[in-house]
């Protein structure tokens, strides 16, 4: 198993070979056509599913796909509800699509590593990393939009003055204007930058350990495969859950006044 | 590794699929649950609704049961009243039927017993005379000695 999909260089190639996206472009225009393709299908996924659902939802006995669909959608209000105190049409559905999302994208992880990447090389694609969340283009993407609506909430609901006053004289007050903004300023990038390292991090180290126990011998396998599947489960539901609540938070953080 | 223009990507397919969750997912679904809330809280309040009607039913149920029952004690009394009413009255009428009945006898044994002492009036007279008859061995004139039977006959009937 360990040494069918790639050219050569041991265990060491085969890691790398399954870590490599399939990629097209060159310098910063480089496109991961493997996590676009698998975002895209998994997010049209969630759509066609969840759209699905609302068509044909009813005040009535709900069928089992609404009951699944209602199920969420009541489970990410409450954690809106929870933390959010304001009003807006926009956190509850954008936190649905996080928490699916992600979730979606980790689950590429439980599929045996080398079923999609062998697939690919018989209808000639050299590199395939089938997990977008793996990819840090991903992680960013997600989490750099969520920055873009924190700034613009900030702006919009404390206005500009309010807000550069919240960056320039918090905490300390109006003789440490410089410093103050520092502490403001990587308290503001932190956000997005733990946001998408914290997802990459766990997404990719769970599918290195994947690749690992893939290059072990064929009996010990699945005394170790399955164990860490069942523990993936729950990280990659722990993921997808703590990107959700941390977008409400910092949304909600945006909207208050202080 | 490293960030390139996927990025770009990522973040269009995120904002699409944000918009397109906030615009045809979301809503249908919430308002789903927001409308079989409502059924739900109608259905409870129509329900506690109904028990207190049925508590006020049962309620009047009972009052008009009590009194039914007492219409028909009152009922049941006065056509025992009545009854007995009844009963006194017919055993009036009947007692001065039967006093009638009593009196009505007595007068026709009175008119008999006049009949009989007429009757035997009569015959002790005829017998009076055919034994005057034969004593006097001749004929009495009936016409002659009227007066003679008319005074015998009265004394007879005196007697």
């Amino acid at each position: 198993m360990a040494s069918e999909a790639h050219g050569g260089g041991g265990a060491t190639g085969y890691i790398v070979h399954h870590l490599t996206p399939l990629s097209a472009g060159e310098g910063f225009w480089t496109f991961h056509l493997d996590t676009l393709f698998f975002s895209v299908v998994l997010g049209i996924l969630f759509l066609a599913l969840f759209r699905k659902a609302a068509e044909k939802a009813t005040a009535d006995v709900p069928g089992p796909l609404q009951n699944f669909a209602e199920m969420l959608v009541e489970f990410v209000d409450s954690q809106v509800k929870d933390a959010f105190h304001g009003k807006s049409v926009l956190i509850a559905p954008l936190s649905l699509t996080i928490f699916v999302w992600i979730w979606l994208m980790n689950f590429m992880d439980l599929i045996p590593v080398d079923l999609l990447p062998l697939i690919g090389s018989v209808v000639g694609l050299e590199y395939l990393r089938v997990v977008p969340s793996t990819d840090l283009n991903a992680t960013f993407g997600m989490s750099i939009s969520v920055f873009f609506l924190i700034l613009f909430y900030s702006i919009k609901v404390k206005g500009g003055i309010g807000f550069a006053k919240e960056m320039l004289l918090s905490p300390f007050g109006k003789w440490m204007i410089p410093f103050n903004l520092l502490l403001k300023l990587v308290e503001e990038i932190a956000r997005p930058v733990s946001l998408a390292l914290r997802l990459f991090g766990n997404m990719y180290a769970g599918e290195l350990i994947f690749i690992l126990i893939a290059l072990l011998p064929w009996f010990i396998q699945p005394l170790l495969s399955f164990p860490w599947a069942v523990f993936h489960i729950l990280i990659i539901t722990l993921q997808a859950f703590i990107f959700m609540v941390l977008t409400i938070v910092y949304l909600s953080l945006a909207h208050e006044d202080h | 590794m490293n960030i390139n223009a996927t990025l770009i990507g990522q973040m269009i397919t995120f904002t699409l699929l944000v918009w397109f969750t906030m615009k045809y997912v979301w809503p249908p679904l919430l308002q789903a649950l927001e409308e079989r809330k409502k059924k739900i809280a109608d259905g409870l309040a129509a329900a506690e609704k109904g028990k207190h009607e049925m508590e006020l039913a049962e309620k009047r149920a009972t009052t008009l049961l009590r009194e039914a029952k007492e219409q028909a004690a009152d009922i049941v009394g006065l056509a025992q009243k009545r009854a007995g009413e009844l009963a006194e009255e017919s055993k009036q009428a009947a007692k001065e039927e039967g006093e009638r009945i009593i009196a009505a006898a007595q007068a026709e044994i009175e008119r008999e017993i006049q009949k009989a002492k007429e009757d035997l009036r009569q015959q002790v007279s005829a017998l009076a005379i055919s034994a005057a008859e034969q004593i006097l061995q001749q004929e009495v004139d009936r016409n002659k000695h009227a007066d003679i039977i008319q005074n015998l006959g009265n004394k007879l009937g005196q007697a």
